[in-house]
């Protein structure tokens, strides 16, 4: 059946299955576990800071287990984004050119938005 | 080219909408929203890191009325993709895959987002207002 339904030159192109899809699957799974806590939390202390002023905000950040939950959260949130937007551009972009060149955007910018977040969080927990 | 007859799966287009497919469509969509969502949350945290008067300009934003339209549309992507989350992780743990359980546990879904936005909104409201 399997053999009967490719082209001669989709074996020649190894086309197909590429044989490596199962971590992709995996780091979707493992983070999503992750967040279903992680996200409670976050959005528990979003609703319980309604409002809150600067000073406020900022104590809230500085305490040690929100920074190191809000830390978790960020890397976390970024690594899933960064693996769940990649399924719909690979699903959604037919062009390879554009494709790889929305894949090389949307890495960077996870990355970017990550450190960013994490940076903020220590430079206001050690006191900046 | 040498042309293969292979079957192909019909277009979406042709399929009546169905409360899984639909909420399938929304889990990505939610997603997406919730991309955006993030980017804002991490613009809060640097607004403030970098002084009284960046956090205050990304508060006056978050406060106006775009800004708490865009937070009512995030709290319930957040609820939808979480709780929807769950249902897709039960289905990889090989639970709940017959017709009868998705579609409960589709409508269990709907029902839970729209009752955590409002227990969220309403919390929120009150811890708002008591400042």
């Amino acid at each position: 059946m399997a053999d009967r339904m490719r082209s001669p030159l989709g074996q020649v192109y190894g086309l197909g299955s590429a044989r490596e899809g199962a971590k992709e699957w995996w780091a979707m799974r493992l983070s999503s576990v992750a967040l279903v806590p992680l996200a409670l939390w976050w959005v528990a202390e979003i609703i319980g800071h309604a409002g809150a002023g600067y000073v406020e905000y900022r104590t809230w950040v500085a305490n040690p287990p929100t920074a190191i939950l809000l830390i978790l959260t960020i890397v976390t949130t970024f690594y899933h984004t960064s693996h769940g937007v990649q399924e719909v551009i690979e699903d959604y972009v037919a062009h390879e050119g554009a494709k790889l060149a929305a894949l090389v955007i949307l890495r960077f910018a996870c990355v970017v938005l990550a450190v960013a977040g994490v940076f903020s969080v220590l430079a206001i927990a050690f006191g900046h | 080219m040498s042309i293969v007859n292979r079957p192909l799966s019909p277009h979406l287009e042709v399929y009546k909408p169905q409360l899984t497919s639909l909420m399938s469509i929304f889990n990505r969509l939610t997603g997406l929203a919730l991309t955006i969502g993030t980017v804002f949350f991490v613009w809060q945290l640097l607004a403030a890191a970098s002084g009284p008067e960046e956090f205050a300009a990304f508060q006056g934003l978050a406060h106006s009325w775009i800004g708490i339209a865009a937070l009512i549309g995030w709290t319930l992507s957040l609820f939808y993709h979480l709780v929807n989350g769950i249902r897709h992780l039960l289905w990889d743990a090989g639970w709940g895959f017959d017709l009868a359980t998705t579609y409960l546990t589709g409508q269990l879904v709907i029902v839970a987002t729209v009752v955590l936005t409002l227990l969220a909104w309403i919390v929120a409201l009150i811890v708002w207002g008591a400042r």
